[in-house]
Formats: C-alpha cells, structure tokens, sequence
C-alpha cells in the first residue's frame, strides 16, 4: 500500500468521474439542443412488423413510405422488427407523444385486433391507417381507417406467365397460412395458370408461419426436386425462396415488392403492392381537411397493386396473353372466380351462371383451394 | 500466514472502507442534488437518474450491498463505451445523442417510464424461470415455452369459464392458475427428465419450446379456433362484456398507470421468490442441492423433490406471464404470443445472478433498453438491431465483471464481519 498504489487509484478515479462527467453532460447539452429545434411539419409514423429491406410485405410497405417523405412538410419516422404484442401499442404512443405523429400507419395484419382498436381511442385527434383490417363503424373507433389491395389480380397475371412458361407443367407454391387472403392468391395463380395450358397443376407448402426463412427454404428445395419449375409465394419475404430458385435455375415470380435482383435470370414477373397511390390521397384528404373514407381498396386499375416488368425468360406470345388479361383489369373488367367452379375435392364451390367482382365480400371467407391445386386448404 | 491473514492485514496507507463510504455519500450527494434540482424546477425529466445515483450511493454505503450493486452498475456504464465506438464508427452517428435517446426514451418522463415497465412485466417472470432452477444447479432456457403453452390453456380456461357465466374476477383467477398450473407442468417435465432419465435439461427444456409453440398453432388453428378470425386463426376472445381486459391498468384510487397488473403480479411473485430461496430451509436445500447433489443426498435431503418443486416454480412463473399476456395485452391466444419474452427471461436472469430480488431492477433495465428503441429508431435512423447490441454488450461486460467479485479492495469487508 505505497504511494504509486494510491495516485493510481485517485487517477483512476478521476478518470472514472470525467468520463460519467462527459456522458451525462454530452446527454444534457444534446437535450437543451434537441428542444430547440422544434418546429413542426406534419409528423408520419410508419410501424412494420420485419425489416425495411425485406424485399417482400415490410419493404412494399416502406417504398410507400419513402415517395410520402419527398412530398414537401412531411417528416417520416419508422419502426422495423415490432412484434404483434403491447409493443406496437407503445410504439404507437411513443410516436404520437414523442416524435408528435399526426398519423400512424400500422402496417401489419395482426397490428389491427386488438392493438389499433385499443391506442386509436385514445388518441382522437391522430388518424391512425391500418393495411388489411375490417372497418366495423359501430365498434371501431371513427380516427381509424383501413387499406388493402386486390392483389389476385396480379397473381392471376402471374399465373398466366408461369403457366405459359413451365415446361413440366407443375408450379410451386409456398405459403404462410391457410387463410383466406393467401388461399384466394393461390387460387388465382392457378386458375390463371390453366386458363393458358389447362394441365398445369400447383403444388402448395404451408410452412405455418409469415417469417420462417429456413423452413421456406427447405419447401423450395423439396418441391424443385418434385419437379416443379416455376416458383412463387405468399410469405413476408420471398428473398430466400428467390434466391433458392435462382440458384436451381428454374423460374420464379415475385410477390409484394420487385425481387428481380434476387433471380436475375429465372425472375418471370411478380405481384407488388404500390401502396404510395392509398398514402398520397390519405396525407391529400389530411392536408385538406376532407374526411377520410373509412375502408379503402383498390386493385390494379386503381394503381395499388402492379406487376414487376417481365424477366428475360418470358417470350413475347407469353407477354401478350399477360398484356390482354392486363388490359381487362385496367379496365377493372377483369373476373377471376366464377362458376362453374370446383375445388380441388370435387365439391362446387361457385355454381354455373354466378360471379363474383374483385370487391365482393363473398371472396374475403374463401376458405377452398380450387381445382388444379395439390395441397389442402386445411393446412395438413 | 495464510492467504487469509495477508488479506485481512489492515492496509496502512489508505482505508479502502473510508474511500467506499466517501465514494458512496458523494454518489448519493448527486442523486439528492439531482432530486432537489428535479422538484423545485418542476423538471422531472432527470428523476429517475436521481433515484439511480442515489440508491446505488446509499448501496455503496453498506458493506452487504456495496459489491454486488456497484459491480453490476459499473459494468453496465462501461458497456457504453464500446456502445458508443459502435455507434460513432459502424452506424457513423453521434454516440452522445444516442445515450441521451437511451435516456430519454426509457426514464425520462412518466410516458417513456411506464412503457419501461410494461416491457419490464412480463420479463421479471420469464427471469424466474431460468433463476430458480439455478439454484438447484439446473441450466433451464425453456421459459418460452411453459409460457406458450401456459397461454394457451388460459385461453381455453378463461373461455369455458365465460361461457359457464363466471365473473370477470373469477375468470382471471381460473385463467392465471390455469396458466401458471400448465407452466409448472412443463419445466417440471424438464426437471423430472433430468432427474429420472439423466436427460440434460437445458437441450430438453429447449426442444420443449418447440413442442410447446407447435402444439399451441395447431391448437389456434384447429379444435380451438374461433371461426370468426379468418385472417389471424385465433382462440374465442377472452374479454369483459364491453370488450376491454379482463385485467386492466394499474390504478389505487384515483392513481392510474397506462401498466396493466402483471407489473405488481410480477414484481410480487419476485419478492416471494426471494424470500424462499433465500429466507427458508426449502431455499436452503436448493442451495445445498445445487452446491453438490451427492452431499445433499448424504445428508438426507430429497434431491427430487427440491428439483420438482423449483423446476415447478419456475415453470409457473413463466406460464403466469404468458396467462397474463392473453388477459391484459392480446385477449385472444395466437401465434403472436410466441414474442421472445421466455429468451429475454434467460438473459434477465443472467444478469441478475440468479438472484430473485435483482431481477426486478434487471427487468426494469431491459425494459428501459427495450422502450428506447423507438426513439433510436425514429430520431436517429438507426437499425432496431442497435438495442440488440447494446443488450448483448451488456451481457458480455457484466459475464466479464464476474471474475471481480471478492478481488477489489474497495469492497475489502471489515474484520468484524470475517470473523
């Protein structure tokens, strides 16, 4: 215990103190500096449930954002990777009190029930957008507003463009969950698919969850060995099923956003969202004070959905079967179930002589796989 | 001499126990002067890092808490500077704005607080689940799933007891025992694996997780799905007649919190936790269990049963939580309650030691870092990962500062206490 001993340890101590000195005083110079710079264009938050760069549902939803933040007096702020749980109600929240958002887009399904129905009460002067939920006016709260698209449309599209383009005649399919939204996508691609060669047949995994990048690929390698040799999804990122494809050196189609450079080679088209046309005339209706419709769709004609322009491998007879059933839906003239429809047990599901228009509520419980799907809708 | 008495030879230049006691009044000088400051400005913003300072000073100040407050405390201030090299050369941001966002989204307000403590709730139970059966020499990572399937069963609980017209009271009461009984049952497999079998229990408790999530989507998506959740296959809600939780936010009189009950559920079970291990014989037989099973068994203790019982516990901890989250946050039982509480439990409890009672500020810790996310996120453009890095930082450093514990002279204990 000599002299050395202690200078070094008040040296320590000194050094211990300044550096707390310096952190603390760094945080409390930044917050005076933080205040003063306040002033205020109209405050977004963005909320996704993955990454911003999923080249899937999250990055579609992203790139909308991004076209917003060029329009002038808009300031976006953005959360990525928030669970469906009390944390997106807290991530609402904090935007609102924190960054002083005036809208929130809550942009995964599972964001709607019960978390948007609990935070939009409480915040009435906040307009809260919600992508895929139900709008009930006389349980939901009049501050939320509800977005999606008719994106079976471009799956059906889609579908024509495999189906012509398959030498084996059989398509692959990977999907989350046998719900509704996904079975209806299945559907059209197929149907889409046999409207062009009426052989075709789609085979559909269920891997069970939205984000299950190893089981994704182990469906896509256990399907091309099936022998399929065109590949699509309904997944929230197609990435790895992509690049799985590519790598096979079969074909693919894209689904939610543009993955052609995933698969330059084998990338046929794909379906994506342009959720930027729904987002524009939301921040109009804001900007000018008009009230904002409740529940909002929209299909291609309306520029919510669009395809990815087509790969090399797509030939030009292919390209106009797709530009013709493309034009129909332009023209919004475009109906994709009607019967005489059977599902893939034999049982009919749309009788002859009936149809059913994109914005038919019918079409949101579908809960069949058509004929030409092999798989079950129950997911087994 | 032995290496005791060169130790306890009184050191002649310096009172290490003077320099901690000076060390600690200062500490605890610069929290009350940041209190003071706080209360008479009307400025709460700096509150909490008053309470800080000053509780870790009044720490520093007694020999029994000194070491194992301060060593912790030191290591998480140290983990920010790499944080902050982080920060500075790989995001290319300012470090400086990033520690005052840390702050200012997880203490500075009473907002910023109370999602602090809502993120901290369910972590304080998943934290049981790997602490307890520490204590009995058990490595279980399993909380997540005890806390799935616990859900699962409060959710068919709560279900069949709304419908058989119990009250709102009595149905939490069924679904939270339900839940912590489905719990208990799931880490006690793992504990009875280990014991019987000889089946080591932190690959078994792991592969019970995935059985666990497993069985509950099957489950949703099967003989208990409600038709009605077409998009998001769920159970039949759970909720009070006009739709709110059936556990709501905290409130004493006219006193509410934006925090549901599981906080002081949480914070309760805890402090039981606590005084169990560390205030009975059965606590005392955990220890001796898991100090050396054969010398407990010489000494006549029923090993398996204290491995049962706390693997039990722990289980029910973590079950109580995901019970917790179907009645106060979801009101349904989904594939979303699969949110990662049960890992992040196994990282609390780490970094609490085991320690019961610690594990309250821990939790409270992570979920600051947690809460302060968003403002990363949205003030600074930086990638949720950040968060992630600073909790795996702090884990690394705190793992590191283990190998001080006993070895600095600034916690020298006096004679009184070694002899």
């Amino acid at each position: 215990m000599t002299r050395t001993l202690k200078k070094s340890w008040w040296m320590r101590v000194a050094a211990a103190t300044a550096a707390a000195l310096t952190i603390f005083g760094g945080a409390f110079a930044y917050q005076r500096e933080a205040r003063a710079a306040d002033n205020k264009p109209i405050t977004i938050g963005f909320i996704y449930v993955g990454s911003k760069s999923d080249y899937g549902y999250n990055q579609a939803q992203a790139e909308g954002a991004k076209e917003l933040a060029m329009l002038p007096g808009v300031k976006i702020v953005e959360n990525e990777n928030v669970p469906e749980t009390v944390a997106v109600q807290k991530t609402m929240q904090s935007m609102i009190e924190l960054n002083g958002a005036g809208a929130i887009f809550a942009t995964s399904y599972g964001y709607f029930d019960p978390h948007v129905k609990k935070t939009a009460p409480k915040y009435s002067s906040v307009d809260f957008f919600h992508c895929g939920g139900a709008y009930d006016a006389s349980k939901d709260a009049k501050n939320i507003y509800t977005y999606f698209g008719y994106i079976d449309e471009c799956e059906y599209i889609a579908g024509i463009v495999a189906g012509k383009t398959s030498k084996s005649g059989k398509l692959g399919f990977i999907a989350a969950k046998p719900i509704p939204q996904v079975l209806r996508n299945i559907n059209a691609f197929t149907m889409g698919a046999r409207s062009v060669n009426p052989s075709v047949t789609t085979n559909v995994v269920f891997t069970g969850d939205w984000f299950m990048p190893t089981k994704e690929a182990d469906a896509a390698t256990s399907l091309i060995d099936q022998g399929i040799d065109v590949l699509t999804c309904h997944v929230d990122s197609p990435k790895v099923i992509l690049e799985t494809a590519e790598k096979r050196g079969i074909y693919c189609c894209g689904y939610h956003a543009n993955g052609s450079a995933l698969a330059p080679k084998g990338y046929l088209t794909g379906s994506e969202w342009h959720w930027a046309t729904i987002f524009k005339s939301y921040l109009a209706d804001i900007q000018s004070g008009k009230e904002i419709p409740h529940t909002t769709r929209g299909g291609m004609k309306d520029g919510v959905v669009q395809m990815s322009p087509y790969g090399p491998a797509v030939s030009d007879d292919t390209k106009k079967l797709a530009e013709d059933a493309k034009k129909m839906a332009m023209m919004g003239d475009l109906v994709i179930f009607k019967g005489p429809l059977k599902d893939n047990t034999g049982k009919t599901v749309i009788d002859a002589g009936k149809s059913y228009v994109q914005t038919d509520p019918v079409l949101e419980g579908m809960n069949y796989l058509v004929d030409g799907v092999v798989g079950s809708a129950g997911g087994k | 001499m032995t290496a005791l008495d060169l130790a306890s030879t009184p050191s002649k230049g310096i009172s290490w126990k003077a320099v901690r006691l000076t060390f600690g009044a200062l500490l605890l000088l610069a929290g009350v002067s940041v209190l003071i400051h706080c209360l008479s400005s009307h400025e709460t913003a700096a509150l909490a890092l008053g309470i800080i300072l000053g509780a870790l000073g009044g720490a520093a100040m007694f020999e029994s808490t000194a070491e194992s407050t301060l060593i912790p405390a030191a290591a998480v201030t140290l983990s920010l500077i790499p944080f902050g090299l982080f920060i500075a050369v790989v995001a290319g941001k300012d470090p400086f704005h990033a520690f005052y966002l840390l702050y200012a989204g997880s203490f500075a307000k009473w907002f910023t607080f109370q999602e602090t403590l809502t993120y901290a709730a369910p972590l304080m139970l998943t934290g049981l689940c790997t602490a307890l059966p520490m204590r009995v020499g058990l490595v279980i990572i399993g909380g997540e799933g005890a806390l799935v399937m616990g859900a699962l069963m409060s959710g068919g609980v709560g279900h069949f007891a709304q419908i058989h017209g119990a009250s709102n009271g009595m149905i939490v009461f069924w679904m939270l025992l339900a839940a912590s009984a489905t719990g208990a049952f799931w880490i006690a497999l793992a504990g009875a694996l280990k014991h019987y079998r000889g089946v080591n229990e932190t690959i078994s408790s792991l592969l019970l997780i995935y059985i666990g999530v497993a069985l509950m989507n099957h489950i949703v998506e099967g003989p208990w799905r409600d038709p009605a959740s077409l998009n998001k296959p769920s159970t039949w809600s759970v909720l009070t007649p006009d739709g709110d939780y059936l556990l709501g936010g905290i409130h004493f009189g006219s006193f509410t919190m934006d925090v549901h009950w599981g906080l002081i559920i949480g914070f309760v079970v805890c402090l039981l936790c606590w005084i169990l291990m560390n205030h009975t014989t059965f606590g005392f037989a955990a220890q001796v269990v898991g100090g050396n099973m054969r010398a407990a068994k010489v000494v006549g203790l029923s090993v398996g049963k204290v491995i049962l019982i706390t693997c039990a516990l722990a289980g029910a901890a973590a079950g109580l939580a995901g019970g917790i989250e179907v009645a106060a946050v979801q009101g349904t039982v989904n594939a979303t309650i699969v949110a990662g509480y049960g890992y992040t439990g196994i990282l609390v409890a780490f970094l609490a030691r085991q320690n019961p009672l610690a594990i309250i500020p821990v939790a409270i810790l992570l979920g600051g870092i947690n809460a302060s996310n968003n403002l990363l996120q949205s003030e600074m453009g930086l990638p949720d990962a950040t968060v992630r890095v600073l909790q795996g930082l702090i884990f690394l450093v705190i793992l590191a500062s283990e190998s001080y514990y006993g070895k600095l002279k600034f916690f020298k204990k006096s004679e009184a206490v070694r002899a």
